[in-house]
């Protein structure tokens, strides 16, 4: 039996946001009104203490987390993620409950906090090294390992002040990475840095929850989180929502997060109003529901108050771990002339060859030199996929768990050694109402 | 295996240890604000001499040769020298130690580590201009031909002294600047009027008897006396009652502006 590495009961953070208010009058509040009417401040001391908004940032959290455990935390922004970890950290006091941590504990808040920008690399690491709580043998010690691990051997006599801005992350993770605590809290780290750094990053943390030892990780990368934990938390208002496997709890997340408000951007500079997107299937009736193998048309509506010449408009299909399938007229150089009025573009994928999980659609929209961004990547709808899979002649032991495999899938052909031929398709066997679409202009024009 | 409960409304007992297993910060932290301090600069550390150099001529101009105030047959500059050495450790101190919280507040919101040691890290490098300008008082001494006295033996007492003044200074303001700014302008401005209340370009002496007690109330007052009692000998009596009230005050400020820190560091990082 594992023993506890981390025991939280009720814990609760309190912010008085009147009392923040009051910080910004600074001094001249306290003094001047304690010496004109020592009563009435008094008095207006014990009333504002009454106007005061108290705001739980964190409230009844109970938790426990056992020796070699790696827990992922997932919330929206907000939700008090970041102030669970302070307080575990003792970067903050709790106001209510309580907490045990057993075990040599290290957090990383920030990658790169206590760098000084005009000391040099080789500096820094000494540095960092002992504000994150490492003693001088200790650094020199892991020296050269640290050194390796950042890829800056070149660099280590200059300041970092020189150093890109992913030498610097790589720098600053490598020091944090060579801490050797019995557990590890880190906050949402990894979104600096390149994705081959990040890569590495994700597998140094997985070194280290395969050592055996405790991980407590906040991301809003459900990928790296179902990759590196075993259990998931989900923090909403302050409290815990919800606690269980990693698959469990970060699939409810993203279907809860997906169930969210219409889209619409409106870009001044450019005069570019997005005012919808529609997601519609192959009838041309709107939709969030699809089936898989089923065409999934996209349709955004704008309106451009200037002319806005060749631009660039790329969609992706994303799923719980990661992109699927991008339309991206960047690559395949389909460019509208130009954009002039109320207008819509829409996008057919055809037969989308997905499992029945939640997905996202991302959009972006760049003008006519990609480096003008006028609609910036980011989520733009939501829909589901759904359906049974034995429809389509899937048969295997794990179909209850099909939420977690891997989305596309490709039309395939099992070649047996019997001789025999499987094909597998997201395409419905029995169907008559798609047979029947076939040939109808889904567009509906 | 380290274990720590960390319950609401409870202070830890653990404070003092996490204090000692940080030491090493301590001296990292001291040891970046040396390194930093002159980069970019071009006459370096050369600044840590030429500093008080000019101050002592400024000083003995205005005191000694303008204002002809008394020397006791001593020459101007050393005196002014010793008076300069514990004023000019002390109000650095207290403005880089004040200044030591807000300036670090990302290190406070993202990592733990008793706050204690930033403020009183800062210190060093105020102690290591000290040092500076005291190997510029042995030159000047031998320029001189002075010989300290016996009393020298008594000088690591007021450095001692002048030491825990800072800490404790610095500790209040480091605290209280976390949550009121204006003594961002405060500071400077007391250190400012510091160096007329303080027998710095004068010697203590010069204040009428009437006021030499009200004078003392300056902690700085015993310390700067016994500076020059132990450099410079018995042309410059000590003056006791002002070196007991310096004792007393500086403990008084030490212990309350330790336990003062020790109760508002917990909401440092909330309100930063």
């Amino acid at each position: 039996m594992s023993q506890a590495a981390i025991v939280i009961e009720g814990l609760g953070k309190r912010y008085t946001i009147g009392q923040q208010k009051a910080d910004v009058d600074g001094m001249r509040h306290a003094l001047e009104g304690a010496i004109r009417a020592p009563g009435a401040w008094l008095r207006s001391r014990r009333e504002s203490k009454l106007k005061q908004v108290d705001f739980w940032a964190l409230r009844n959290v109970t938790l426990n987390v056992n020796q070699g455990e790696v827990v992922g935390i997932i919330g929206k922004n907000g939700a008090g993620k970041s102030t669970l970890l302070k307080l575990l950290s003792r970067i903050t006091v709790p106001t209510e409950g309580r907490f045990r941590i057993n075990g040599r504990t290290a957090s990383l808040l920030e990658v790169g906090t206590g760098f000084h920008h005009e000391l040099t690399g080789r500096e820094n690491i000494f540095l960092n090294g002992a504000i994150l709580g490492m003693t001088r043998a200790e650094i020199r010690q892991k020296f050269d390992e640290i050194v390796e691990f950042s890829e800056i051997e070149d660099f280590l006599d200059t300041p970092v002040k020189r150093y890109s801005s992913g030498m610097y992350v790589r720098l600053a993770f490598a020091v944090a990475a060579h801490l050797n605590p019995e557990i590890l809290i880190v906050d949402e780290v990894l979104a600096v840095g390149d994705s081959a750094f990040q890569k590495k990053c994700l597998g140094k943390m997985g070194d280290f929850a395969e050592s055996g030892r405790t991980v407590l990780f906040v991301s809003h990368n459900l990928q790296a989180i179902r990759n590196l934990c075993q259990r998931g938390v989900w923090i909403k208002d302050g409290q815990v929502h919800q606690d269980g496997t990693v698959e469990e709890v970060t699939g409810a997340y993203f279907e809860s997060a997906s169930g969210e408000t219409k889209f619409s951007w409106m870009n001044a500079a450019y005069g570019l109003k997005i005012i919808q997107v529609k997601l519609k299937n192959s009838r041309g009736i709107e939709a969030r529901e699809f089936q898989p193998g089923e065409d999934l048309i996209v349709e955004i509506s704008y309106e451009a108050d200037q002319l806005i010449s060749r631009p660039i408009v790329a969609l992706g299909i994303v799923g719980i771990s990661g992109s699927c399938f991008t339309a991206n007229m960047l690559l395949d150089g389909h460019r509208p002339d130009c954009l002039a009025g109320a207008g819509k573009i829409s996008c057919l994928f055809r037969s989308i060859p997905l499992l029945p999980q939640s997905y996202t659609v991302k959009m972006r929209i760049q003008g006519a030199d990609p480096g003008e961004m006028i609609v910036p990547y980011q989520e733009v709808a939501h829909f589901d996929v759904s359906g049974d899979l034995a429809d389509y002649g899937y048969q295997g032991e794990f179909l209850k768990h099909v939420r977690h495999s891997t989305p596309v899938v490709v039309p395939y052909d099992w070649m047996l050694p019997d001789g025999t031929v499987a094909a597998v398709a997201l395409k419905r066997q029995v169907h008559p109402e798609y047979e029947a679409g076939v040939g109808v202009n889904p567009f509906g024009l | 295996m380290t274990e720590l409960l960390v319950e609401a409304g409870r202070t830890e007992g653990q404070y003092w240890k996490d204090i000692w297993r940080y030491r090493e910060l301590f001296f990292f932290l001291g040891w970046r604000d040396l390194l930093v301090r002159y980069k970019q600069t071009v006459v370096g550390v050369s600044w840590s001499l030429l500093r008080p150099l000019l101050t002592v001529l400024i000083l003995t101009l205005v005191f000694g040769k303008l204002g002809k105030m008394p020397s006791g047959g001593l020459p101007y500059p050393l005196l002014v020298l010793c008076g300069m050495l514990p004023w000019q450790f002390f109000s650095t101190a207290i403005s880089d130690s004040g200044n030591s919280l807000v300036s670090n507040s990302s290190l406070i919101a993202k990592i733990y580590f008793p706050r204690l040691i930033l403020a009183a890290s800062s210190i060093i490098t105020s102690f290591v201009d000290f040092l500076i300008s005291s190997a510029f008082l042995v030159a000047l001494m031998v320029w001189y031909r002075l010989i300290p006295p016996v009393e020298a033996v008594f000088l690591p007492f007021f450095v001692l002294l002048a030491f825990c003044a800072s800490l404790g200074v610095g500790f209040w303001i480091a605290a209280l600047m976390v949550r009121y700014r204006d003594f961002r302008i405060i500071v400077p401005f007391v250190v400012q009027f510091g160096l007329y209340l303080s027998p710095v370009g004068y010697q203590s002496s010069v204040v009428p008897v009437r006021f030499r007690l009200l004078y003392s109330l300056n902690p700085m007052v015993g310390i700067i006396d016994g500076f020059r009692w132990s450099l410079l000998g018995a042309q410059n009596k000590m003056y006791l009652p002002a070196l007991t009230l310096s004792i007393l005050e500086v403990a008084a400020i030490l212990v309350s502006g330790v336990l003062y820190f020790r109760k508002t560091e917990l909401t440092f990082a909330d309100v930063i």
